[in-house]
C-alpha cells in the first residue's frame, strides 16, 4: 500500500497542558478520500491542521509520499495542499477570479494563463466564469461561496486536499448539490483527501475509509460498510445518534456508498 | 473695511497657509512612516500592543503648549523653531495611526488570514495583497484623525515661532484685533475640514463591502 499522507505517533497539547491530539498514527492512501468524524473538540480540525503545518506537532510527525513534512519548504507544501474551511475565507477585496487565482499570481503566473485556469476551475465547480468571475465575493450566496472556495483550493494543481466542513453552513438541498460536486471532482481528479465532517451521510457518499476521532484518539478506521456494521461500541453511539437511535438507515435507504 | 483688510494681510495669510500645512504635512508624514510600520509589527507581537500604545496614549495627552515647551531647550533641535514644531505635531499623530493600524489588521476576519496562510502566500505577500488592503478605511480613518488633529495644534506652534497660522491668532490676542485672530482662525479651520472631508471620500473609497448574508 502506497500511503500519501501518513500521522506517525502524532501527539499535540496546547500551550495549557491540554492534549488534542494523542498518538495518532494513521496511514491514507494515495488517491482516496478519507472522512474523519467525531464530537466537537475531538481533534479532527487539530489533526488537519498538521498536514499543511498550520499547527506544529508537540511529538511524532506527518509524512507526505514517505517524506515528512517538517523537511518541505512551508509556503511549497502548502501550495501543493489545497484548503477549504466552512467560512470559505475568501478574501472579501477580490473579485471571484482573482480569489480563484491567488495562488497563480502568487506563484508569479502570466495574467492570461491565470485568468483561464480560474475560468475553467469556475466551470469545474459549477459557475458560469461569464456571470461570476467579476463578482465579489459578498455579492454569492453561500453555496457559490463555497463551490469559490473549492475551486480556489485546487488552482494550483495540488497533490493532496484538505476539507474542513466543507458545506457544514449550508441548507440541505445545496450540500446535496455541492456533495455531487465534489465527489464528481474528487473522482476526476484523484486527489488525495481528507475531509472533517459532523455529516454521517457526507462521510458515507464522499469516503473511500471513515476514521473516527475521540479525544484526540483513533477509535476506528474502516471502510463504510464495516463502518455501519461495526459493534463497536462508540461506533454504535455516533451512528445511534445520527439515526435518532436507529441503526441501518443510511443502508436501507440506499445511501450511496462508496466501495474501495 | 474688509477689503482693505484683505489687501493688507490676504499674502501673510497666503504663506502663514503654506506654512501650515508644511508643518501637518511633514509631520503626518513622519508619523505615518513610524506609526504603521509599528502598527503592522505590533500586530505580530501583541504581547507589546499594551505597553506601546500606552506610551502613545501618554503621549497624546500632553498639553500643546506644554509640550511645545519642552522641547524648547533641546540642543539638538537647534535654533530651527519648525523642527520642535514638526517633532511635537508628529508625536501627538501617532497614537491614532498606530491604533488604527493594529486595531485595522486585527479586526480582519481570522478564516482570511488562516486561508492566506495556508494557501501558501508569503509574510509579505500576506501583508500586501491582503492585510493591508483589507484594513487600509480602518488605518486612513487614523490618518484622518491625525491630521485634523495637527491642523489644530499646529496653531500652537507659533508659540515657539515656527510660524503657521497661529501666528496671526496670537497676534491678534495681544493687540486686541478680532480680524487678526479670524485671519488665523477662519483658514486654520478650513483646513481642518477640507483635509477631513478629502480623506473621509479617500476612506469611504477604500471600505470594503461586506456581506448581507452571513455565511
Amino acid at each position: 500500500m502506497n500511503a500519501s499522507i501518513e500521522f506517525r505517533g502524532l501527539c499535540f497539547a496546547t500551550s495549557q497542558g491540554r492534549l488534542l491530539l494523542d498518538n495518532i498514527s494513521l496511514a491514507i492512501e494515495e488517491g482516496t478520500t478519507t472522512a474523519v468524524l467525531g464530537r466537537s473538540g475531538s481533534g479532527k480540525t487539530t489533526l488537519l491542521r498538521t498536514v499543511n503545518r498550520l499547527v506544529e506537532p508537540t511529538s511524532g510527525d506527518v509524512l507526505l509520499q514517505g517524506k515528512s513534512v517538517q523537511a518541505f519548504e512551508v509556503i511549497a507544501l502548502r501550495r501543493n495542499i489545497g484548503y477549504v474551511i466552512q467560512e470559505t475565507g475568501l478574501f472579501p477585496h477580490f473579485t471571484v477570479e482573482r480569489n480563484v487565482g491567488l495562488v497563480l499570481e502568487a506563484e508569479q503566473c502570466p495574467r492570461l494563463e491565470r485568468i483561464e485556469r480560474s475560468h475553467d476551475l469556475l466551470k469545474a465547480v459549477g459557475l458560469d466564469p461569464a456571470a461570476f468571475a467579476s463578482r465579489f465575493p459578498h455579492q454569492l450566496s453561500g453555496g457559490q461561496r463555497q463551490r469559490v472556495g473549492l475551486a480556489r483550493a485546487l488552482a494550483a494543481e495540488p497533490d493532496f486536499l484538505l476539507m474542513d466542513e466543507p458545506f457544514g453552513a449550508l441548507d440541505p438541498l445545496t450540500r446535496r448539490e455541492m456533495q455531487d460536486m465534489l465527489r464528481g471532482i474528487l473522482d476526476r481528479m484523484n486527489r488525495t483527501a481528507l475531509l472533517v465532517t459532523h455529516d454521517l451521510d457526507e462521510a458515507l457518499y464522499l469516503a473511500h475509509r471513515i476514521v473516527l476521532l475521540k479525544e484526540g484518539k483513533v477509535i476506528a478506521n474502516l471502510a463504510p460498510e464495516e463502518f455501519m456494521n461495526s459493534s463497536h461500541p462508540e461506533i454504535d453511539a455516533y451512528i445511534r445518534a445520527f439515526h435518532r437511535g436507529e441503526r441501518g438507515i443510511a443502508a436501507n435507504e440506499g445511501f450511496q456508498m462508496r466501495r474501495s | 473695511m474688509t477689503e482693505g483688510f484683505l489687501t493688507q494681510y490676504g499674502s501673510e495669510i497666503a504663506t502663514l497657509t503654506l506654512e501650515h500645512l508644511w508643518l501637518t504635512g511633514a509631520a503626518m508624514l513622519f508619523a505615518t512612516a513610524i506609526a504603521v510600520p509599528s502598527g503592522i509589527w505590533l500586530t505580530r507581537s501583541p504581547q507589546w500592543a499594551k505597553p506601546i500604545i500606552g506610551l502613545a496614549n501618554v503621549l497624546q495627552t500632553i498639553p500643546s503648549l506644554a509640550m511645545f515647551g519642552f522641547l524648547l531647550p533641546l540642543p539638538w533641535l537647534g535654533d530651527r523653531a519648525a523642527r520642535i514644531a514638526i517633532l511635537a505635531l508628529t508625536a501627538y499623530a501617532l497614537l491614532p495611526i498606530l491604533r488604527n493600524t493594529y486595531a485595522g489588521i486585527r479586526s480582519i476576519d481570522p478564516a482570511v488570514i488562516e486561508v492566506a496562510r495556508a494557501l501558501g502566500l508569503t509574510n509579505s505577500q500576506r501583508l500586501f495583497k491582503v492585510e493591508l488592503p483589507l484594513a487600509a478605511s480602518v488605518i486612513l480613518a487614523g490618518l484622518r484623525t491625525a491630521t485634523v488633529t495637527c491642523i489644530g495644534i499646529a496653531t500652537i506652534a507659533a508659540a515657539v515661532g515656527a510660524g503657521g497660522l497661529g501666528e496671526l491668532i496670537f497676534r491678534g490676542v495681544a493687540s486686541v484685533d478680532n480680524r487678526l485672530v479670524l485671519a488665523g482662525a477662519i483658514p486654520a479651520a478650513l483646513l481642518a475640514l477640507l483635509a477631513d472631508g478629502a480623506l473621509g471620500l479617500l476612506e469611504h473609497r477604500m471600505r470594503i463591502p461586506s456581506s448581507e448574508s452571513s455565511t
